[in-house]
């Protein structure tokens, strides 16, 4: 069995007899017998190092990495620089808690501070927390932190990724604020209908943009509608777009949240993501979780701190604005060192590149006849239909090693969901196109 | 200084191909008139830029962290090799089942050994952390009496000695919480719980051992209480270092229960996460866990329980968080995994008995993995607070305990060393902690001014909250 315990027989001995017991188990005699373990757990016995290596590859072995993927919805295949991975694994970082004790903790206290300067710079909004679990769960929060005492209904697109819908409905569940679905309309929100609906105890408007289909909204006539009826405007961005797209902060969106995982974080099976969050100055005091501020020491020295805490659970208790503690810092550290590695030409590449790559994927298959769903511009993911039956068409580029474009259910069967990135090189996606040609 | 303050422009590193394809980019309208102000900054520089914040942070790597309440346990190198394995990292969470056989393994086996060891029937690995956790297990209570068309319960019970997270997540599943007072002995008060008690009685939050480190010896007693009243258990497995192997949850009458994989099963805590705090419940709530469980032996598939409360994130979890953890569990396994607990346990005792006959302890009595000491007399004798001692700690290489909690010790300092500390370690540490008590009495003044050995001395909190400024102006 491995075991991570350095105390010796002989000093757990001395260790017992020095506080006056005889043996272990007289630590636990208070503890009553009849909830008491048995026969001992019912699990495996401990392995070695070794043992648990091969083990372990053994399972992942059972996994089959795709060598190209034009497969997106909500989680993106990028380049990821080296030093990424240097960063976050180094042990001072890695293995620190929440930055409580400041004067220790400078370091992750800067670097956090550092991102939530970055992510207010890719958003053009005011402030940023220090991050979320997710993007799906940062639009949950941002619904939540838009409620009024006579304001506590929400609009959500139908546009938005499944994930993120499914995350409000289950958070709404909880608070018990009001959810209104607005419908989709050729690929993007409807707004007439929204302009219907909305009224003075809306609490807020989620959209997305580039929506789930990939399709950009018309974000500015959306502001209007929403803002003339005293809602907040909350905008779910795709951090990568942010590089060329027109940013939240443009629009005039309150709030402005996002899936960070685009910016350093690999595929992973769906996490560790994080979701970054970020509003209006006058929006400040409403953001849940963790925000490091700069202030300075005794002696005028300049550091950070957490703070604005009277908003937090440990505080507030069930009066906070969240109930947040942990939260994905080493990620937010991750996307720190992504965006200064990258840097202010890299990051924007990035961007071109994705759309670039997409609208020629998008071109090749209109070419074989797999045309484009909607009109609208798109950023780098965009639907079509398809040619052959969708399985089979997926069955054939898998035999390639190629993850095609998500299958879409419901009212979009036999739809394919596609994306490109700068992880798709031209000669690939032409071999792509050839394999479907003759499907 | 920031990475901002050392960029130059013109400077960067390029990791791209050139773009192989035309450029086209979205209309003029939709793109950003913004100026974006991301560094540019040479390789060597960002990564001395990082190593030197690295320097300015204290991992438990660094050293003792008896952070009471954290489980700062030591984090195997084995778990970051197995997390970082291409055929994890590389996997899109939408691939076809097929393909993702492996991942569906790890969670169906980390469910396996976190349900026998919590004594539970089904788990979730969905929330990302512990007041997620929590979060997602009051929706399951509030599913359940839903869908039994009882809608009077309206109220969870916490404990005053709980965690924030707990009254600020019944909060969130839209409960009102009602906060029972503690016993002199920190353990529930019976007679009270029993007052407060009736059919608008959602469930009850408790963790136990509790937050002063004390196992509560009634807990059958409150358990059937609330179940008698037709309320739900819940168990916050902040404390499960203390217990496993020892006692169950499930066997103590709890219904549902969340872990906290950064804590108990040592996965390292970067800094403030990602975390992992897994849900599971008994058979009767199974059918309202969110998001998808793994079933099926041979060819292992993904399924929706049928009354889900829906998702509370995207996908399937934390997954690396989840693969760090189930290394650990294959690791120590039947043995190792009682014998952490047994250990965290005296080692805690052996800190609290060194201690004792200066550090005036808030229960004098056998402690689980932590024990809290009032520094109450302290402050009233020499003016030290338990701020002052916790940052004479730190100039002294040593993290300090947890501060000011539980709310119901005043001064409360809470020292949780976890099993991977020897004895050595401690011995120097409880050396410290009497130089230091000493201190507050000869040269109190010295205390106030630490810590003195650190990157910045105490920073002004008041003027951080007061006048925020929480980011750069480029």
């Amino acid at each position: 069995m491995g075991s991570y315990v350095p105390t010796t027989e002989k000093e757990r001995r001395e260790m017992l007899s020095e506080i006056g017991f005889q043996n272990i188990n007289d630590l636990f005699s208070h503890i009553p017998d009849e909830v008491k373990v048995k026969d001992g757990l019912q699990i495996p016995e401990g392995m070695s190092e070794l043992e648990v290596r091969r083990k372990i590859q053994k399972i992942a072995g059972k996994n089959k990495v795709f060598s190209q993927v034009y497969r997106g919805a909500g989680a993106y295949r990028h380049f990821i620089p080296a030093i990424v991975k240097s960063v976050i694994s180094k042990e001072n970082l890695l293995t620190a808690y929440t930055p409580y004790q400041a004067e220790i903790s400078q370091g992750i206290l800067q670097s956090i501070f550092e991102y939530q300067t970055m992510i207010c710079d890719l958003t053009g909004m005011d402030v940023s927390n220090a991050c979320v679990y997710d993007g799906a769960e940062a639009a949950a929060e941002s619904v939540a932190m838009c409620r009024e005492r006579k304001r506590a209904k929400a609009f959500v697109s139908a546009a938005v990724p499944p994930y993120v819908m499914e995350a409000i409905k289950t958070y709404v569940f909880g608070n018990e604020m009001e959810l209104e679905i607005i419908p989709e309309k050729d690929g993007i929100t409807d707004i007439a209908y929204l302009q219907e609906h909305i009224d003075k105890t809306t609490a807020c408007v989620y959209i997305q943009q580039p929506n789930y289909y990939g399709n950009l909204e018309d974000a500015s006539a959306l502001e209007t509608v929403i803002h003339e009826a005293g809602a907040k405007y909350i905008m779910g961005v795709n951090p990568t777009a942010l590089g060329v797209m027109k940013t939240p902060g443009e629009y005039g969106a309150d709030v402005a949240v996002g899936e960070g995982q685009p910016l350093g974080l690999p595929l992973a099976f769906g996490g560790p993501y994080i979701g970054f969050m970020a509003s209006v100055d006058s929006m400040m005091r409403k953001l849940p979780g963790r925000i490091v501020g700069q202030t300075s020491d005794s002696n005028g020295k300049t550091g950070y701190v957490l703070t604005l805490q009277a908003r937090e659970q440990h505080i507030r208790r069930e009066k906070a604005s969240s109930n947040i503690c942990s939260n994905e810092a080493l990620c937010a550290l991750a996307v720190g060192t992504y965006l200064s590695a990258m840097g202010r030409e890299g990051f924007r590449e990035v961007a071109v590149q994705c759309s670039s790559k997409a609208h020629y994927l998008a071109a090749e298959l209109e070419k074989i006849g797999y045309e484009l769903q909607n009109k609208t511009e798109f950023f780098h993911e965009f639907v079509t239909n398809s040619k052959a039956p969708v399985l089979k068409v997926m069955e054939a580029l898998e035999a390639h090693g190629i993850l095609g474009g998500l299958p879409l259910a419901g009212d979009r069967e036999g739809q394919i969901l596609w994306c490109a990135t700068e992880m798709n090189s031209k000669s690939e996606i032409d071999e792509m196109i050839q394999i479907l040609k003759e499907v | 200084m920031l990475v901002f303050e050392k960029s130059k422009e013109g400077r960067g590193f390029s990791s791209l191909p050139a773009c192989d394809v035309p450029e086209v980019l979205p209309k003029e309208e939709y793109r950003r008139g913004l100026e974006l102000h991301l560094p540019e900054i040479s390789e060597n520089d960002l990564s001395r830029h990082y190593t030197e914040l690295a320097k300015k942070s204290y991992g438990v790597n660094d050293g003792f962290y008896p952070l009471g309440s954290c489980t700062m346990k030591y984090n195997p190198k084995i778990n970051e090799d197995m997390a970082g394995l291409p055929q994890f990292t590389e996997i899109h969470p939408l691939q076809p089942e097929s393909t993702i056989q492996g991942c569906l393994e790890v969670i169906q086996k980390a469910e396996e050994y976190l349900c026998e060891i919590t004594g539970m029937n089904r788990m979730t690995m969905q929330p990302a952390a512990g007041a997620h956790g929590e979060f997602t297990g009051l929706l399951l209570i509030k599913a359940y009496h839903e869908s039994r068309g009882d809608h009077k319960r309206t109220k969870i019970i916490v404990p005053d000695s709980a965690h924030g997270t707990n009254p600020a997540s019944a909060t969130m599943a839209g409960y009102s919480v009602v906060s029972v007072p503690s016993m002199e002995d920190g353990c529930v008060d019976l007679e009270k719980l029993r007052a407060v008690v009736g059919e608008d009685t959602a469930g009850l939050m408790l963790t136990n051992p509790n937050t002063v480190g004390l196992f509560d010896k009634n807990i059958l007693e409150i358990t059937d209480i609330i179940h008698e009243c037709g309320g739900v258990n819940y168990y916050d497995g902040a404390n499960l270092n203390a217990v496993m192997g020892i006692v169950r949850p499930g066997d103590m009458g709890f219904d549902v229960i969340h872990l906290n994989l950064h804590k108990t099963f040592s996965t390292p805590h970067g800094g403030g996460g990602p975390g992992s705090g897994p849900v599971g419940c008994k058979e009767f709530l199974a059918e309202f866990l969110p998001s998808v469980l793994v079933e099926g032996t041979e060819k292992l598939t993904l399924k929706k329980p049928e009354h889900s409360i829906g998702e509370v994130k995207s996908f399937y979890g934390n997954f690396l968080v989840v693969v760090r953890a189930l290394t650990y569990l294959m690791t120590l396994g039947k043995e190792g995994i009682p014998e952490a607990s047994q250990n965290a346990v005296l080692n805690a005792n052996y800190m609290m008995n060194k201690l004792k006959d200066i550090y005036p302890m808030a229960y004098d009595e056998v402690c689980m993995h932590e024990f809290v000491m009032s520094m109450e007399e302290l402050k009233k004798g020499t003016g030290v607070s338990a701020l002052d001692i916790a940052k004479g700690l730190v100039d002294n290489g040593i993290h300090p305990p947890t501060m000011y909690f539980p709310l119901i010790v005043h001064e409360a300092l809470m020292v949780e060393p976890t099993e991977t500390e020897s004895k050595e370690t401690m011995d120097k540490a409880i050396k410290v902690f009497r130089k230091i008590y000493n201190f507050a009495i000869t040269a109190p003044d010295s205390l106030h001014q630490a810590p003195v050995t650190t990157p910045v001395t105490r920073l002004d909190e008041v003027e951080a909250a007061r006048n925020p400024v929480l980011r750069y102006q480029f």
